[in-house]
């Protein structure tokens, strides 16, 4: 039995409406929106997990295509998807025990499955105004969660994010109208069967150009990358994790791959945009994250550096498809980076729910002050240490076995200098989390931090899942594994524009 | 925030009724005609702001409270999704669909009871925009031009 | 040559965004840039000598109430329609919530111009 896929967009809906009702009966409707808002998120991480190698088109209302508007669950969604689940659960877990500190709790877990809501939306469109509505909405509930604590530097940080991630959507939304005007439809399988049958004119260029920039913003892509550093500190700790973990990615790199590869097709000079994104935000990423004395601003630098690393995977694929048109090759190097995109979502959570439980425990964010928290905060210090060692790239944690494909990707491709910078950002990348380590867990612990006691109850747990999945994912590229997980993701888009007649066959079978 | 002079607060209580009125009848025709959910709860929430205008913002929240506001808010959305939820019942493939039009193809066109779920859609989007624009301005208007802010609780 | 004309406006609403220091002001330029873009949208479905695209009793014909096709071939196409009511509504959404964190932020602190308002720097 297919799961009908509207169910992953009305389940965070509904639960996100009937929270404030739920919360307006006192300290019982608190404790009770609590445990309903988590229920939502468990159910549905069951949901998506069960919804793995099982392809669907579902057409809304029983209007079919081009008529209607279409909800698609394919290879790349599926895996997108469960990424987004597992960290949603997560930081929904972790934040029953760490909004304590904040007021007007229903409304922020409101707000958060209405962010949830969004992103599955997002990446379950088949439509390509209805990804932008579910983009906006996503995007709305962000800016509103990150400026949750109504302080001096969440309200400018949220400021900022707002006006450009407003300018971001207004660039989807004029793209999204020229390519109405160019081709006449807005289902994404009948606009790339336009495309594919005349040629890229002016409008459908200027179309693909706002399209990058617009999603480049989401995606915080360097030129347009002004927000994260100031956002993503200032946010609480679990809408930290969620921002950097999995909204730059579903916003940004899912929307920027899907319409790049399957809407529009990938060109050599497209390519090589992508791969120079790519390289310019692993560099600048990691030589602005070193420098740092915050510890969230450090982890936001250090996650343009990572995105960095996946879209320059994926658009080495592209590039490979397009120059040399060697599909194994392509293969390889898509795979790298579609892997890296789920364990950065993994372990940069991870990192972010543990520079929030330091942040409840000794009040500050500054790695100067602290230090020697090795023995107050075991279960801390080795999620952190694990986290840390997964994104440095040591084996046997996920992070080694993806740079691994990425840097044999570039070398079989005779990319040589593309493998050597990104073995160099890998050293950067180790040398910022031995910092942290160092100024964090080892060293003298200070006077004033004497008495701080480890993170209890729902905190603990959403963190050792994480750690645990952090070690264990590297298992995902056992054969079978990797065939039901990660294979059909990288066919998605090696297939590029063949998606449109897939597409329009599945949903002719229906 | 005080209200303004007797001419004025006499006037918009009989107004306020007629813009109520219109508000609904945006909502209820919008198969028909131009307009429907959206503008109509604008249209409703805008007869609530003459009344603060007028009489001043502690009338108003006396009479309807930002609780109650958020409490319709939700209850006009989880009646969106409930008729979209409703034609599951026919079908796992079928989410939002249109089950009073196709399946029991009550009403001719140009009527009023016609289009199936429509006008029922209408009527949740409606109220939901009414209290949640309502709720907007209601919470904004705690801003003081001097700098400070008056207390709420 | 309309189209033109929108995407000036954009680059207008685009340059007040980006160059003006007062925070209310840049909220104005970001309204702007939705304005032109609402109006591109519109413009796209617009035939010339069309006509608004609701159906009245004259555009009924056939037993069963079909729609004729005098209605298809004056109506302008209503599809740009939607789509813009659907891009109003997600901008008043986002014009509160950029209106509330203005005013949040004078009462913090006390001036709306953004070069004084640089607590996060580095």
């Amino acid at each position: 039995m297919s799961i009908p896929l509207p169910v992953f967009v009305a389940v965070p809906l509904v639960m996100a409406f009937l929270l404030p009702i739920a919360g307006g009966f006192g300290k019982k409707g608190k404790a009770l929106a609590t445990v309903l808002a988590n229920l939502a998120t468990v159910s549905l991480l069951v949901l998506a997990a069960s919804s793995i190698g099982r392809p669907q088109v579902y057409q809304v209302g029983r209007w079919s295509i081009p008529l209607g508007i279409n909800m698609v669950l394919d290879g790349l969604s599926s895996l997108v998807l469960l990424a987004v689940s597992i960290v949603s659960a997560a930081a929904m877990l972790f934040s029953a025990r760490y909004m304590e500190q904040y007021t007007a709790k229903p409304k922020y877990l409101s707000l958060f499955l209405l962010m949830v809501a969004g992103m599955n939306g997002l990446v379950l469109s088949g439509d390509v105004f209805n990804l932008f509505v579910f983009l906006e909405i996503a995007s709305l509930a962000s800016y509103a969660l990150v400026g949750f604590g109504c302080e001096h530097e969440e309200l400018e940080a949220a400021f900022k994010y707002m006006v450009l991630g407003s300018i971001g959507s207004l660039f989807v939304l004029f793209g999204v109208a020229l390519v109405y005007g160019n081709t006449g439809s807005l289902n994404m399988a009948y606009i790339s069967k336009a495309i594919q049958s005349s040629q890229l004119n002016a409008g459908l260029s200027f179309a693909l150009a706002l399209f990058i920039v617009g999603f480049g913003i989401k995606a915080a892509l360097v030129p347009f990358h002004a927000w994260l550093p100031d956002a993503h500190p200032s946010a609480p700790a679990p809408i930290s994790a969620m921002l950097s973990g999995v909204l730059i990615k579903t916003l940004g790199v899912y929307a920027l791959v899907r319409i790049v590869f399957n809407v529009f097709g990938v060109s050599i000079q497209i390519g090589w945009l992508l791969v120079v994104l790519g390289l310019l935000s692993m560099v600048a990423g990691a030589f602005l994250a070193i420098g740092q004395w915050d510890f969230k601003r450090l982890l936001a630098y250090s996650s343009i550096s990572q995105i960095g690393y996946v879209v320059l995977g994926i658009g080495l694929g592209g590039l490979i498809m397009a120059k040399y048109n060697n599909l194994a090759w392509a293969s390889l190097a898509i795979l790298g980076g579609l892997f890296h995109l789920v364990n950065h979502a993994v372990y940069k959570s991870l990192l972010f729910l543990t520079s929030g439980s330091l942040q409840m425990a000794t009040g500050t964010r500054q790695l100067r002050s602290m230090g020697g928290l090795a023995e107050r905060m075991p279960v801390t210090r080795a999620t952190c240490t694990v986290a840390s060692a997964a994104i440095v790239g040591i084996p046997p944690f996920s992070g080694f076995w993806s740079k691994l494909i990425l840097v044999i990707a570039a070398v079989q491709a005779h990319f040589y200098w593309v493998a050597a910078i990104i073995v160099f950002v890998s050293l950067c990348t180790l040398i910022m989390y031995l910092k942290v380590q160092r100024y964090v867990f080892l060293g003298e612990l200070p006077e004033n931090l004497r008495q701080t006691q480890e993170s209890r109850g729902s905190m603990l747990v959403a963190m050792v899942f994480l750690a645990c999945l952090c070690a264990l994912m590297g298992l995902l590229l056992v054969p079978s594994l990797r065939e039901t997980i990660l294979e059909p993701a990288v066919k998605v888009l090696t297939g590029g524009v063949s998606y449109s007649a897939d597409i329009i066959r599945m949903s002719m079978k229906v | 925030m005080k209200g303004m002079t007797v001419i004025v607060k006499t006037i918009s209580s009989w107004v306020k009724v007629l813009i109520f009125l219109f508000g609904i009848y945006i909502v209820i025709f919008g198969h028909l005609t131009p307009g429907g959910g959206f503008a109509g709860g604008v249209i409703l929430a805008s007869s609530y702001v003459l009344l603060m205008l007028a009489f001043g913002r502690e009338f108003v929240e006396k009479n309807l409270s930002l609780g109650v506001a958020s409490k319709l808010d939700c209850v006009g959305a989880l009646l969106f999704a409930a008729i979209a939820l409703f034609g599951m019942a026919y079908g796992a493939a079928s989410f939002f669909y249109n089950f009073l039009q196709q399946q029991y193809q009550y009403g001719q066109p140009l009527k009023l009871a016609s289009a199936g779920t429509i006008p029922l859609s209408n009527i949740a989007i409606g109220l939901k925009v009414g209290a949640s624009l309502f709720m907007v301005i209601l919470a904004l208007s705690t801003f003081r031009p001097n700098g400070s802010v008056e207390q709420k609780e | 040559m309309p189209y033109a004309l929108c995407f000036l406006l954009f680059m207008i609403g685009l340059y007040c965004a980006v160059v003006k220091k007062n925070m209310v002001k840049i909220v104005i330029g970001i309204m702007v840039m939705e304005y032109a873009v609402n109006l591109f949208l519109i413009m796209l479905g617009f035939r010339t000598h069309g006509e608004a695209p609701i159906v009245g009793k004259e555009h009924i014909a056939g037993p069963a109430g079909q729609v004729s096709s005098l209605f298809i071939n004056t109506s302008v196409d209503p599809l740009p329609q939607a789509l813009v009511l659907t891009a109003i509504v997600i901008s008043l959404g986002s014009l509160a919530l950029m209106i509330s964190i203005c005013i949040r932020t004078y009462e913090k602190y006390g001036t709306f111009d953004i070069t004084q308002i640089r607590r996060l720097r580095g």
